[in-house]
């Protein structure tokens, strides 16, 4: 079981509210990750789902019972840390016994986890080693398999992946993935980057200056972002922003277009822009685009693009893809207008 | 930067001051080790005949010289005690978010800064004096007998008072060390359910390991050495019972003018140390290493 419920969650250090009131559901098995650009608060509560921080005001529940000020070893979570927090001077045997030996569990028993979890991770050879003598990816298992040999109720994972090198991300993002459905258990985790946001996540919690902006899957985000936040930070490379001046009858203050949702042409279309920058990337490639009068727009166009730096293009819009913003940045239902040349 | 050119002028350069250092080193240790050859005494001065081994063979057979022996021994021993498991105490308190710490660090700091001559002199004259001391009215206000400390007890008063000065040292030097230990794996042991005790064995001690190291080194050098509470509070006595190695030496060499059987005394003295800075570096100094 592995069910949290945030009811009007708040954090205060000092005069600063690091989280404003938060109501959050996490569902048994989910696999929820929180993101947001850094200093948003979603570290701030994880750790106090994980009780190493106090909660200023409101409920934590887990499995249904208040555990606001249950201390954190009785919550029965398991945390990894960014940094791993592996005990130096132990083995990797005795790392992930640890926890074992402190819930007095017996010799044989912690034996036959410790082999049960070396042979999930692949850590069977490493069980002597220090962590001193491991790679970063190797670390990065010996902290999971510290996590799992509890088998909590819930993982909690602080920016795991931040630490490894971009290849070893990639593997371990599926590792975790594949752990999750394997073990079928709660995990919530915090990360900056929305890639990993992305591909792992059930559901996805944006949070922003303390305060959860959207949550949804990732392809609800993806595809109705609430709020010109949630559609800047969702998708890679960034959606293209042109402000607008309102008129009576159409509130839009702003614009949203996806880089990949733009259509180049050599003869007419609704912007006329000249090629800047080209970033190759084999399979497909991104263009940057000045347009007059409304900035710099990324294009995502095929590999084989022909055009060179300098070129006189013309874009447009997919149909229905663009987003319309009010002026509080909140998006407004799909408009059909078509927009003019700006 | 280290091309051959670059290193020959390195060398050069450091040339000046190395030989200097050796010099200093060595000329005295040299004319220690003559010395203790010869037949060297301020008062019946003249023929400082050569006589072989027959210095040592006094120091060694003199009763003072066992006696003195397990003194240092005991002194250096009991000291590192106490500063070792005081310091670690300070360190975690001090370590502690409480109102004023930057001004309770200096204070504790403080011992540090005292000349042991001058911190002798206040323990013998204001804390320690049967008559007149602290402890002594302390004594008396709860109706027991005073203890003299410098008779009844001379070398334990002497460990007390020196670890008071080197327990800021060993505070200090271990209150760095828990600063640097990463509070990611104390919240790591938080949640793996381990108390402050469990916390502390397994993973403040581990990390301290290394500064404990440093500590009982730094301070078995300069304990073997302790002289000037000696001199100032007991003189050594009553009898040899708080004479150390190094007290020892000087009552030879400076109270009896007898030159060469203090130089061998020094140079026991010296291969004293270095068999215990062996034992210390085989027994902790792998600490050091990784």
């Amino acid at each position: 079981m592995g069910s949290i419920n945030l009811k009007q969650v708040t954090k205060n250090f000092g005069d600063v509210s690091v989280i404003k009131p938060i109501d959050l559901e996490i569902k048994d098995g989910e696999f929820i990750v929180f993101v947001g650009p850094s200093g948003c608060g979603k570290s701030t509560l994880l750790r106090m789902i994980a009780g190493l921080e106090d909660t200023t005001s409101g409920n934590i529940e887990i499995d249904g019972e208040d555990a606001t000020a249950t201390p954190p070893a009785k919550r029965g979570l398991a945390m990894v840390f960014q940094s791993y927090a592996l005990y130096p001077h132990m083995t990797v045997r005795n790392n992930i016994a640890f926890p074992l030996k402190r819930a007095k569990v017996s010799k044989e028993e912690i034996e036959s986890k410790i082999a049960n979890v070396a042979k999930i991770l692949n850590l069977s050879d490493y069980l002597e080693r220090k962590p001193g003598q491991l790679s970063g990816g190797q670390r990065q298992r010996v902290a999971i398999g510290r996590a799992i040999v509890r088998q909590p109720s819930a993982f909690l994972f602080d920016e795991p992946l931040s630490n490894l090198d971009a290849s070893l991300r990639v593997n371990m993002r599926l590792e975790i993935s594949e752990l999750h459905k394997t073990l079928a258990t709660t995990m919530i985790y915090v990360t900056h980057d929305q890639v990993e946001a992305m591909t792992m996540a059930d559901r996805i919690a944006v949070f922003n200056a303390g305060i959860i902006e959207q949550v949804g899957s990732p392809l609800e985000l993806y595809n109705t972002p609430a709020n010109k936040f949630v559609a800047g930070f969702i998708g890679s490379p960034k959606m293209n922003f042109m402000d607008v001046d309102p008129i009576t009858d159409d509130p839009t203050c702003c614009l949203g277009i996806r880089p990949e949702h733009i259509e180049i042409s050599t003869e007419a279309g609704m912007w006329a822009g000249k090629v800047g920058v080209i970033e190759h990337l084999g399979s497909e490639t991104f263009l940057h685009v000045h347009v007059e009068g409304s900035g710099t727009f990324t294009v995502k166009a095929g590999g084989d693009c022909p055009f060179v730096y300098g070129d006189k293009i013309f874009l447009s819009a997919m149909d229905n893809k663009m987003l319309h913003f009010d002026a509080a940045g909140i998006t407004l239902p799909q408009q059909h207008a078509s927009v003019v040349s700006i | 930067m280290a091309t051959t050119n670059s290193r020959t002028l390195a060398r050069l350069m450091l040339f000046p001051s190395v030989v200097l250092l050796l010099a200093w080193m060595l000329v005295p240790l040299c004319m220690t080790l003559y010395f203790s050859f010869l037949d060297y005494n301020l008062l019946t001065p003249g023929n400082n005949e050569f006589i072989g081994f027959l210095n040592y063979e006094f120091f060694l057979t003199d009763p003072a010289f066992i006696t003195s022996f397990f003194n240092t021994l005991l002194l250096v021993g009991g000291v590192l005690l106490i500063t070792l498991g005081g310091g670690i105490g300070l360190a975690i308190l001090l370590d502690q978010a409480i109102w004023g710490r930057n001004y309770v660090r200096i204070m504790v700091l403080a011992p540090f800064f005292v000349m042991p001559t001058v911190s002798a002199l206040v323990w013998k004259n204001m804390l320690m004096n049967p008559v007149n001391g602290l402890f002594a009215h302390f004594a008396d206000w709860i109706g027991v007998t005073p203890i003299d400390f410098f008779a009844q007890i001379p070398l334990l008063s002497i460990i007390i008072i020196v670890s008071w000065q080197w327990l800021p040292f060993a505070a200090l030097i271990l209150l760095t060390s828990i600063q640097s230990l990463d509070r990611e794996q104390l919240e790591a042991a938080d949640l793996d359910g381990a108390g402050p005790f469990s916390k502390f064995y397994y993973i403040v001690l581990p990390h301290l390991g290394r500064a404990i190291t440093a500590v009982i080194l730094i301070e078995t050098i300069f304990l073997l050495s302790i002289f000037a509470e000696i001199l100032v509070t007991t003189s050594g006595g009553p009898g040899y019972e708080s004479t150390n190695i190094t007290y020892l030496i000087y009552t030879q060499s400076l109270l009896q003018f007898d030159v060469g059987g203090g130089s061998a005394g020094g140079i026991v003295a010296v291969i004293i140390a270095n068999i215990v800075a062996i034992f210390l570096m085989r027994l902790i100094g792998k600490n050091l290493e990784d």
